[in-house]
């Protein structure tokens, strides 16, 4: 009777959640990928129809738009790495018993609605603004310069919202490094930059990689930044997605630009995965 | 040689003060470094706060006017903002508690037991952790249209226990795997049955962690927006209705409800960290 109560209780722990998200994440994405495939509009219902067309029209319409995404997808991420090193790096190494102020400190924004963030952002940014009224006024900066709307702007954003995203794994991965591993580097005549590319940095990987994931997806379908620092010139596939299902409500478009821009997404990942040499993803993402 | 040995990234010490006068290191360049990204995450947060006190001339709340208090005692004065604030923590508490629940169920199966399907589960909590949250929130659109569901409060909660599940088992599954199982037999050995043992040894052992999962449940729920904006319909939430205020321009109500929010935050956030370090003191 305990033997089997043992073998049951797991599932039964396990059923509730399990079957919220097959109904409510697996599912969907199902009748997802069933409606790009499918005709038809909201008042007279969709017929599934094998459509693919559907797919070449929104890839050749939306192309720039998926591109211009990617773009500042890796864009954003490779700064965000840049930026995100060194202060994980002096903060494992250097935080002694501050190490968690300073990490809470890097994650005072996150107790800031996300989109008033970004509009605080455009507040500071825009064209008679705390930084470029003054700056015009006294003559440093001719009248004609704008930093919202512009691509940069669009990347700031992005970058300033996840930055916490990759300290954090990046700080794990450094935090976890046994200092005689480095010293014994040292003892073994390498100067302090060999200790660092030799020994550091390969054991920081698997965390840089953590913050790639971390960053990369969400950063490259993002819709807030560019809504709101970004102009027409700017728009992001997230955009497109958006205004497609909410205010054109043309489904199968949208559902077949969401489809391919997740697939490019976790190729991306994949991909990346593999250059890295980081075999299994899963063990790195469950740590 | 000596600057070398300064720089040694393992000597956690300082160095001995014998130079008062230190020559500029990449210690110490880092050091500044990391206080400027600081400085530049927390900027926003600063003009948030300062323009909840700005009294603006016209409805744009952009450029400074003058130092006023009134806002704090009109902050419940538009109708609209304060309903969208009660509908976010309405739907923030029970997504709190039923993803809890449900993830606090597969986090402990999961750390606890060797399972069929385990596998799976674990594929499926890191699909939905690093899915974009456009194609979650667009997918689930896609269903609840096909269905013929009204979208509103009940289909947002939905959508955020979906996303909140994972990150409370995540939470709960880390705890449960450093659990020290000799505690447990402890309880055996003196005669507790297996149901006595669970409720009153290993429950009160994971409730720190199932306490953090359920705040981060919450976090996530209450700041959502993409998923939000797919799942809501008409129903307007916080971060909703600032989205749709931006164009109209922002009143300064909503810089005092981002600050309230952010110091209620980080006050339970600093009250938490002091307790659980009390504990964990104790325990020593």
């Amino acid at each position: 009777m305990n033997r089997v109560k043992r073998q049951i209780a797991p599932y039964l722990l396990v059923l509730p959640g399990g079957l919220w998200l097959l109904l409510f994440f697996a599912i969907p994405m199902v009748t997802m990928l069933s409606l790009s495939l499918q005709q038809g509009d909201v008042v007279n219902g969709y017929v599934f129809t094998g459509h693919w067309q559907t797919y070449v029209d929104a890839l050749s319409n939306y192309e720039s738009q998926l591109v211009r995404s990617l773009i500042y997808g890796v864009v954003s991420t490779v700064i965000l790495i840049v930026l995100a090193f060194p202060v994980a790096y002096w903060i494992a190494f250097y935080g002694g018993k501050r190490k968690s102020t300073y990490l809470f400190l890097l994650l005072l924004p996150f107790f800031v609605s996300f989109v008033l963030r970004t509009i605080s952002w455009r507040q500071i940014l825009t064209d008679d603004g705390p930084v470029l009224h003054p700056l015009k006024a006294l003559g440093l900066l001719p009248e004609n310069v704008h930093i919202l709307g512009t691509a940069p702007a669009v990347i700031a954003g992005l970058v300033y919202n996840f930055l916490p995203f990759m300290v954090l794994p990046v700080y794990v991965a450094l935090e976890r490094i046994d200092p005689r591993v480095v010293e014994a580097a040292r003892d073994l005549y390498a100067d302090p930059a060999t200790a660092f590319r030799r020994v550091i940095l390969p054991l920081s990987l698997p965390g840089v990689f953590a913050g790639v994931l971390m960053t990369f997806v969400p950063v490259s379908s993002d819709y807030v930044n560019s809504a709101v620092l970004g102009s027409s010139s700017t728009t992001m596939i997230g955009q497109v997605i958006q205004a497609q299902y909410l205010a054109n409500s043309d489904y199968p478009t949208a559902s077949a630009l969401s489809f391919v821009l997740m697939a490019v997404l976790l190729i991306g990942v994949f991909a990346y995965a593999r250059a890295l040499g980081t075999e299994d993803v899963m063990k790195v993402a469950a740590r | 040689m000596t600057a070398q040995t300064l720089q040694r990234p393992s000597t956690a010490e300082p160095a001995p003060a014998a130079k008062p006068r230190r020559k500029v290191t990449g210690r110490g360049v880092m050091h500044a470094y990391t206080w400027v990204i600081i400085a530049w995450l927390a900027l926003p947060i600063f003009v948030m706060i300062a323009f909840g006190f700005n009294n603006p001339k016209g409805r744009y709340n952009q450029t400074w006017d003058g130092f006023t208090f009134k806002w704090y005692g009109q902050l419940f004065a538009l109708s609209e903002l304060t309903s969208a604030l009660f509908i976010s923590l309405v739907i923030a508490v029970i997504s709190m508690f039923v993803s809890g629940a449900l993830g606090t169920g597969i986090g402990y199966a999961l750390g606890r037991y060797h399972f069929r399907g385990s596998g799976s589960l674990n594929l499926i909590m890191f699909a939905t952790m690093s899915s974009p949250e456009l194609v979650m929130g667009a997918s689930l659109l896609t269903l609840f249209v096909s269905l013929g569901v009204g979208l509103g409060v009940v289909t947002i909660t939905i959508a955020h226990v979906m996303f909140s599940i994972s990150f409370v088992a995540a939470v709960v599954r880390a705890r449960v795997m450093t659990l020290d199982r000799s505690i447990e037999e402890a309880a055996a050995d003196l005669g507790a049955n297996a149901w006595t043992t669970f409720w009153k040894i290993t429950f009160p052992i994971l409730l720190p962690a199932i306490f953090s999962g359920m705040l981060l449940a919450f976090a996530l729920s209450i700041d959502d927006f993409v998923v939000t904006n797919f799942t809501a319909g008409t129903t307007v939430t916080f971060p909703l209705w600032i989205w749709g205020a931006t164009r109209v321009g922002l009143p300064p109500q909503v810089n005092v409800m981002g600050t309230l929010i952010f110091a209620a935050g980080v006050l339970i956030a600093v009250v938490s960290n002091i307790r659980s370090r009390r504990g964990s003191r104790k325990q020593d």
